[in-house]
């Protein structure tokens, strides 16, 4: 027997990657489920939150100001735990699911938020005169001739806090949620091989972080504006 | 309601000082990290056998969750290596080698934009390539370096926050465990959060002296 058929027998033999796999594919499917629903929800309030900045009045302006900075400042651990453990105290009750979701959304919207606003304000002040004069409202201006623009510029770093929040994903572990990580502690607790665990966890991550990279490249080279 | 103890202000500055711990991690990280991706940086920049093994470090460390690294390396990496480090040491070590592959894209960008054309002009003055590089490139690439690496700083001191799960006494350990004895989890955990806020910025406005103190005058960097 060479060296590959004593590696294959001893993954097959042994009926831990026959326990264990299954299962982290489950918590996969959870991370997977957390991340589809906080993604879309994160960019829209980030998008919403930099037009109340730049064009909100200027009570609007400074609430999604400091929002963005309060939640910017604070680490993204803190920002779970606090609406996971606090928001029961003011009588809001939320499952640790949607806990996860909504801390996500908050935090992933603030960071991104920074690059819409960025993108907007780097749109030449020309293109808001040329849709006046065509007799556009602001809210036609902003959502037919700016944002289109400025949404292309914003995406490579919308795009890297998204991928910031794949891997942010972990933390849900903390709050009970059972996405991969909270599967492979337990089952580290469980068999105590810790290298073969948190290193197939390590793995699953790197591979949706590369998938998403590259599915960003690709949006990224459909939406260019041709030359 | 935590406001009706007397031992509010006790609590808290519980909690304040496990900044002293947070200081630790992230200094600690920092100075790791900053060995290590300086290294890395240098040799994706100057080397051709070496820039496969270190990208594909770079790509490991940059894409795997802190929290999966930390648990890896406390229960997996560093036993099997017959060493187990305590939850603080383990903490440095894990923060300074993602660190590392973070600051690494930033001394890569810097290291770029200074140009070979420095570098030449250090050759044709009969210097080594190696003395070229420390003494010509980069001390120009940390100087532009500054500002990318203050952001660093945030990051890191915002992700050891997440080494509470190994057990480090640091801020957020000491929140959760204020969080226990006190049963009121929104003011302590805000008072945590706000903690960190300016923490964040206190050592973001020091880089930045430091980036001020340290600029060559005259020199325009086109980035």
């Amino acid at each position: 027997m060479n060296f590959w058929d004593v590696f294959l027998l001893k993954i097959l033999e042994e009926e831990f990657w026959g326990v264990f796999l299954p299962k982290i594919l489950g918590g996969w499917v959870v991370t997977v489920k957390v991340l589809l629903i906080s993604i879309p929800l994160s960019t829209i309030l980030a998008i919403t939150l930099a037009v109340a900045r730049i064009y909100g009045n200027k009570p609007v302006s400074l609430l999604a100001a400091s929002f963005v900075g309060l939640f910017r400042g604070f680490p993204c651990v803190v920002t779970l735990l606090m609406i996971f453990f606090a928001l029961p105290e003011i009588g809001v009750y939320l499952s640790p699911y949607w806990s996860a979701v909504l801390a996500f959304v908050i935090v992933s919207g603030s960071y991104q938020s920074e690059y819409v606003r960025g993108a907007i304000q780097s749109i030449e002040i020309g293109q808001s005169f040329a849709a006046q004069s065509l007799g556009m409202t602001k809210l036609q201006e902003i959502i037919h001739i700016i944002l289109p623009q400025a949404l292309r510029r914003a995406l490579p770093g919308v795009s890297n806090e998204i991928i910031y929040l794949v891997k942010y994903s972990s933390l849900a572990s903390f709050i009970g949620v059972g996405e991969i990580f909270a599967v492979s502690r337990l089952y580290n607790s469980l068999y105590f091989r810790p290298i073969d665990i948190f290193l197939a966890a390590a793995v699953i991550y790197m591979f949706m972080c590369t998938i998403a990279s590259f599915i960003f490249k690709v949006i990224e080279n459909k939406s260019r504006y041709p030359e | 309601m935590i406001w009706k103890y007397p031992l509010l202000l006790r609590y808290l500055l519980y909690i304040a000082e496990g900044s002293v711990w947070t200081f630790g991690l992230v200094g600690g990280g920092l100075l790791i990290g900053f060995l290590i991706g300086l290294s890395i940086a240098v040799g994706q920049v100057y080397t051709k056998t070496a820039k496969p093994f270190l990208d594909a470090y770079v790509w490991f460390f940059r894409s795997t969750p802190l929290l999966v690294l930390l648990f890896l390396f406390y229960w997996g990496v560093f036993p099997a290596l017959g060493r187990k480090l305590s939850p603080l040491a383990c903490s440095i070590v894990v923060l300074g080698l993602r660190s590392g592959a973070y600051q690494s894209q930033i001394f890569r960008g810097a290291i770029m934009s200074v140009g070979e054309s420095q570098l030449m002009a250090a050759l044709a003055l009969g210097m080594s390539e190696i003395k070229g590089v420390l003494h010509i490139v980069l001390p120009q690439a940390l100087r532009i370096s500054l500002p990318g690496w203050s952001n660093e700083y945030a990051i890191l001191l915002k992700d050891s926050a997440i080494c509470f799960a190994l057990g480090v006494i640091e801020i957020l350990t000491r929140t959760r465990f204020v969080v226990m004895a006190a049963r009121e989890a929104l003011i302590p955990y805000f008072f945590a959060g706000v903690l960190f806020l300016v923490l964040t910025h206190v050592g973001t406005k020091l880089v930045q002296i430091v980036y001020e103190r340290t600029k060559i005058p005259g020199l325009i960097w086109r980035m």
